[in-house]
């Protein structure tokens, strides 16, 4: 057993990158030393990182692969010799084995009898094999960007790689890439210690730890925790934002981290919060501090890749380019406040909203008239929406786009201009509602918190989608660089979580509507994109409904298919049928509708005439007749149920219908030869019984798991 | 902060640096550019296989950046110190940290980070891999490894170092102003000279003329004129017979290249071209069927003057099967060799002018996308004429004139 050490020495590797190569090389290590032998299948790989390295450490490995037999088996003897001499069959056998003729085994089965070999296999050197496959392990890491550096291009990498550790205890791997052999020497820290030599695979750790380094990522980001602890326990009361990503970023940006807390002039805090951690965050990667209450406190934390700062060098230059910042943030928004937001909507005729789909003037425009459309169908409904407040935000929410500060803070668009609004006395319901716009960013991000920036959140996104999709421009597989995907779910999520009555058919069709007449309505591809919007637009139901509420995928499928415009209905009848799905009625009529659909379905392709209303006249059976009734008398119920929104009950009523269908298909037979006005008349029992009780969900989606 | 360097110190020891380290030291470049990445030092001298060093301080303009003196941390004009190491040394990383202990920062006291930071010049066709040097938080130097340059992948590829001396300087004198860093002291009388004093002036006035001052039809016209004057350095000759309603355009024969380098004659011969009346410019794109291959030919020429015959540039000619090559004279009929370096010159005015309108507020956004194609196309059309003499005067050792 043998311990095996192999790190690649880099330049500097993006902070965002790392994480995920550090596990490919893992999987990918682990994986080539099971595939030859040298490790157990189980077994998992040790990984490593930092900016400068990825590092894999696989304890016991076998220092050689086992020698192994394998008997092959060969020609039938019959075939093999002919008058006791070998034949061309025996000769191509033995030489494919590479043994002689005369050496070659007997082997006797029940099959009878043949010639064979016993091939054995002197396991090579783990020593050996590694030095010829590594160079390729790093050739396949595959990196979001590369870039080459030697002369004549011969490989690519994130970044030059400038050293190589290989070893087996303390044997070095011969292995060699992008021109470098690999050694047993590492490189520490930068400022600290330059070649340091790991003398035995296993000491790699701690060697390194004393050369200023620490490998291991997830104590990095522990230590950089305490770290940051540590700094803001001398204030008391205080605490610092947690902020998983950023320390992600820090933990990967650094070697050796330590944390300094700095401060900045309390005068800066009048300048809004999100204005202030946008740039300590975003920009220079500091965390917050906050007092126990939540508000900001004049003070930032800073983490180095260093060891501290005795003489408060560091502290005092981060101070001063906070300042600097901060400076620059103050003088935007004084300078924005000359020229109020609603001086700005003329302006929007020269920022380009998308090359095809005009300018966000226009955009703004057409915003407000699908924004008030909404408004009006939710009102229908009984909600309260302040129509004025809805129209005003419509118009100003891109406005912000011609600002200083949005221009040096882009991801502060909509905030920014939320905040402008409030502070030139526009309602708090316009500034909440252009401040939310954007939300949802994500399927993690809260959704719009009015009603007011819900239905301008919506509107926006639906006349980016429905222009995109009108000009073809819909996302295909990886590539969606509008977003699309995401706003959809954002649409998707708003409207649920403001239970809001918003057809989503309506909506896109409202949406075609503001762009007609337009310079963008030119540019539409014709053709059947309204299609391939229904099919988008359902593709992100099924996702919200399954991926984010957790509901079965056929359920999805049952209540989709019987409607997918109304989603707030959508969500109230797959959770009643949720509810019942398990009960045993259910099973069996789910079972019993697919038989239906199927029987309709063969109709349909044996071109049967089915009649229009099944008529009692033309009954036969007792059963037909039984069922014929049953299926007026319950839809009537269900159709009450349904109206009135109370879905379990109407699904409960459904299920009663249970023994007269069952009873239907033992004793009845629809597909009557013969007869073609009976066979007619019980086609048109089915096609009823189908189309009264599919109005929640298409039972025959639900798949029943056989037990 | 005691005894740290003027500006102009901070000048002369980066300079001392890279000097020592076999570095071509070169002067500013005299036209005005964004940055100095746009200078031929860099631009022109990263293309093609011939090793080269170069240091040089490039002042560098960017108009809509200006803020009439106001603010303490943004200029118009600022000053980059560019390296160029061509190709980039093993140890350039270890470099560039010494240049900084050459210029007083005792790296032990700082905390420094490479962060990605990829660059990219889409009016140049260029773009690098690399990062931004973060001193205790601040930006001080964007180190790149340029992968492309004027359209064309790099062989071998060189290292920028791009130093930003105003915030090196006002870092290493602790000053909240750039207007407050201190240029120089005078040995005799220990007087100092701010940053302030020297530029201050400038900063406001060239702000009020990019801002409110500049004359934005005359800069749209000189943006033509020098766009128009570039292609004619580096693109096929063709001439022009005005009619009333129509240009007859013909050309000689001449031999070129096609995009995979194979050589191709194109026999001389002629086209219309309609539409056109004295005065009015030419916008539009006419194709033509060469040597039945559909080219495109885009063109801008001034024809205030019908009588004469004037050349008239082509563009370059655009095969319209893809991949698109661009086609250029390797040797003309009529004698007039492309010249890359003037034609360079001309493209980085058409840049600046294409600022000093964007600054203004006189270009829409769908017309800034087409002016930078058209910058665009310049720069990648001239690199590859460079390229193509560079390669021409590798094959024919009798040369001479090795570009400057």
């Amino acid at each position: 057993m043998a311990d095996f050490l192999f790190e690649i020495g880099c330049e500097e590797i993006p902070a965002r990158m790392i994480d995920e190569q550090e596990t490919i090389l893992g999987i990918r290590i682990a994986k080539l030393l099971r595939d030859h032998g040298l490790f157990p299948a189980t077994a998992t790989v040790p990984t490593f990182s930092t900016p400068r390295r990825l590092t894999v450490l696989a304890r016991g490995i076998r220092a050689s692969q086992p020698d192994t037999q394998e008997r092959v088996i060969g020609p039938s003897l019959k075939v093999a010799y002919e008058n006791g001499k070998p034949t061309p069959a025996a000769e191509a056998f033995a030489k494919k084995v590479g043994i002689e003729i005369s050496r070659l085994e007997k082997i006797s089965n029940p099959k009878g009898e043949y010639l064979g070999a016993t091939i054995y296999k002197q396991g090579r050197r783990a020593v050996e094999v590694l030095s010829e496959l590594l160079p390729k392990e790093i050739a396949a890491l595959n990196w979001p960007k590369n870039m080459y550096w030697r002369e004549g291009k011969p490989e690519r990498f994130v970044r030059p790689i400038r050293w190589i550790v290989a070893l087996l205890d303390g044997e070095i791997i011969p292995v060699e890439f992008a021109g470098i052999k690999a050694g047993d020497e590492s490189r520490g820290h930068r400022l600290f210690v330059d070649e340091v030599k790991i003398g035995w695979a296993v000491a790699y750790q701690d060697t390194l730890k004393k050369a200023h380094v620490i490998v291991h990522r997830t104590e990095r980001e522990l230590k950089v925790r305490q770290a940051l602890d540590a700094a803001t326990h001398t204030m008391p009361g205080a605490r610092w934002r947690d902020d998983k990503e950023l320390l992600d970023i820090v933990a990967n940006l650094t070697e050796w981290p330590s944390v300094i807390l700095g401060g900045f002039d309390r005068e800066f805090l009048s300048l809004p919060e999100q204005v202030l951690v946008t740039v300590m965050r975003d920009h220079q990667k500091y965390f917050a501090v906050e007092d126990a209450t939540g508000k900001l406190l004049p003070h930032f934390l800073t983490v180095l890749n260093t060891e501290g700062d005795p003489e408060g060098l560091i502290r005092h230059g981060n101070e001063r380019v906070l300042r600097a910042r901060f400076n620059d943030a103050r003088f935007f928004w004084n300078s924005d406040q000359k020229v109020p937001l609603k001086l700005r909507v003329e302006g929007l005729k020269y920022v380009t909203f998308q090359k095809d789909l005009g300018n966000y003037f226009e955009k703004s425009q057409r915003v407000r008239s699908l924004a008030g459309k909404q408004a009006a169908y939710l009102k229908a409904s009984k909600r309260v929406v302040d129509d004025f407040a809805l129209h005003e935000a419509a118009e100003l929410c891109k406005t912000d786009l011609s600002t200083e500060l949005v221009k040096e803070f882009p991801e502060l668009q909509g905030i920014v201009g939320g905040l402008y609004a409030k502070h030139q006395n526009h309602s708090q319901t316009v500034a909440d509602a252009i401040y939310d716009h954007y939300k949802p960013h994500s399927m993690e991000d809260s959704v719009p918190r009015t009603l007011e920036g819900a239905v301008l959140s919506i509107a926006d996104k639906a006349d980016t989608i429905g222009g995109m999709f009108a000009l073809g421009l819909q996302p295909t597989g990886s590539k969606d660089p509008f977003p699309l995907r995401r706003q959809a779910n954002g649409i998707v999520k708003t409207i649920a979580g403001h239970k809001l009555r918003i057809n989503l058919n309506q909506l896109f069709a409202d949406s075609r509507v503001t762009y007609k007449g337009s310079e963008a309505a030119k540019k539409f591809a014709p053709g059947e994109h309204e299609d391939a919007l229904r099919a988008f637009l359902h593709e992100r139901l099924e996702f919200y409904l399954r991926d984010v509420r957790g509901f079965a995928y056929d359920l999805v499928n049952a209540v989709l298919a019987a409607g997918q415009d109304d989603l707030v209905d959508a969500l109230a009848r797959v959770e009643a049928l949720a509810g019942v799905r398990d009960s045993k009625d259910f099973e069996a009529i789910s079972v019993s509708f697919k038989r239906v659909k199927n029987i309709l379905r063969q109709a349909r392709e044996s071109k049967f005439v089915v009649g229009e209303e099944p008529i009692r006249a033309l009954r036969q059976e007792d059963a037909e007749r039984s069922l014929l009734d049953q299926v007026s008398q319950i839809s009537t119920v269900v159709e009450t149920h349904r109206k009135a929104g109370d879905y379990r009950s109407a699904l409960t009523e459904i299920s009663k219908i249970r023994p007269a269908l069952d009873s239907f298909f033992d004793k009845v037979m629809v597909m009557v030869e013969g007869n073609r006005d009976l066979r007619a008349n019980r086609l048109a029992l089915l096609q009823k019984l189908l189309a009264d009780f599919s109005t929640i969900a298409d039972f025959s989606e639900i798949v029943i798991e056989k037990k | 902060m005691k005894s740290s360097l003027t500006f102009q110190e901070l000048i002369l020891r980066l300079q001392k640096f890279w000097a020592e380290r076999g570095c071509v030291l070169q002067q500013p470049y005299d036209v005005e550019v964004g940055a100095g990445t746009m200078a031929p030092e860099t631009f022109l001298r990263v293309l093609g296989p011939k090793p080269y060093k170069v240091a040089y301080v490039q002042p560098s303009r960017r108009p809509a950046d200006g803020r009439y003196g106001e603010n303490p941390n943004r200029l118009y004009k600022h000053s980059q110190l560019q390296v160029i190491l061509k190709p980039p040394p093993e140890n350039v990383q270890e470099l560039y940290l010494q240049s900084l202990t050459a210029i007083g920062i005792d790296l032990g006291k700082h905390d420094i980070k490479f962060e990605e930071d990829n660059w990219e010049a889409p009016t140049l066709g260029a773009w690098g891999i690399g990062w931004q040097v973060m001193l205790n938080g601040l930006e001080i130097t964007q180190f790149t490894y340029f992968q492309q340059c004027g359209g064309v992948d790099l062989d071998p590829i060189s290292a920028e170092l791009t130093y930003g001396l105003e915030r090196i300087a006002a870092f290493l004198q602790d000053a909240d102003s750039i207007y407050d860093i201190i240029w120089t002291q005078d040995p005799q009388t220990g007087k100092t000279t701010t940053y302030g004093d020297v530029r201050l002036e400038e900063e406001l006035q060239f702000s009020v003329y990019n801002f409110e001052a500049a004359d934005v039809e005359k800069i749209r016209k000189h943006l033509e004129l020098y766009e128009a004057e570039c292609w004619s350095l580096i693109s096929i000759p063709l001439r022009y017979v005005p009619k009333p309603e129509s240009v007859m355009i013909y050309w000689d024969r001449f031999v070129t290249k096609d995009h995979q380098g194979h050589r191709i004659n194109i026999p001389s011969g002629s086209c219309i071209l309609n539409d056109l009346k004295p005065g009015k410019e030419l916008t539009r794109h006419a194709a033509l069927d060469l040597r039945a291959k559909t080219v495109k030919f885009s063109t801008a020429p001034d024809l205030s003057n019908p009588s004469e015959t004037i050349p008239l540039y082509a563009g370059p000619l655009v095969f319209k099967t893809q991949p698109i090559g661009v086609l250029y004279a390797e040797k003309l009929v009529n004698a007039r060799a492309p010249l890359p370096l003037p034609a360079l010159d001309l493209c980085l005015k058409c840049s600046h002018l294409f600022n000093i309108l964007d600054a203004r507020g006189a270009i829409s956004v769908t017309e800034r996308v087409g002016v930078i194609a058209r910058i665009r196309n310049l720069a990648v059309g001239l690199a590859k004429a460079y390229l193509a003499q560079q390669a021409e005067e590798a094959s024919t050792p009798a040369s001479v004139g090795t570009p400057a």
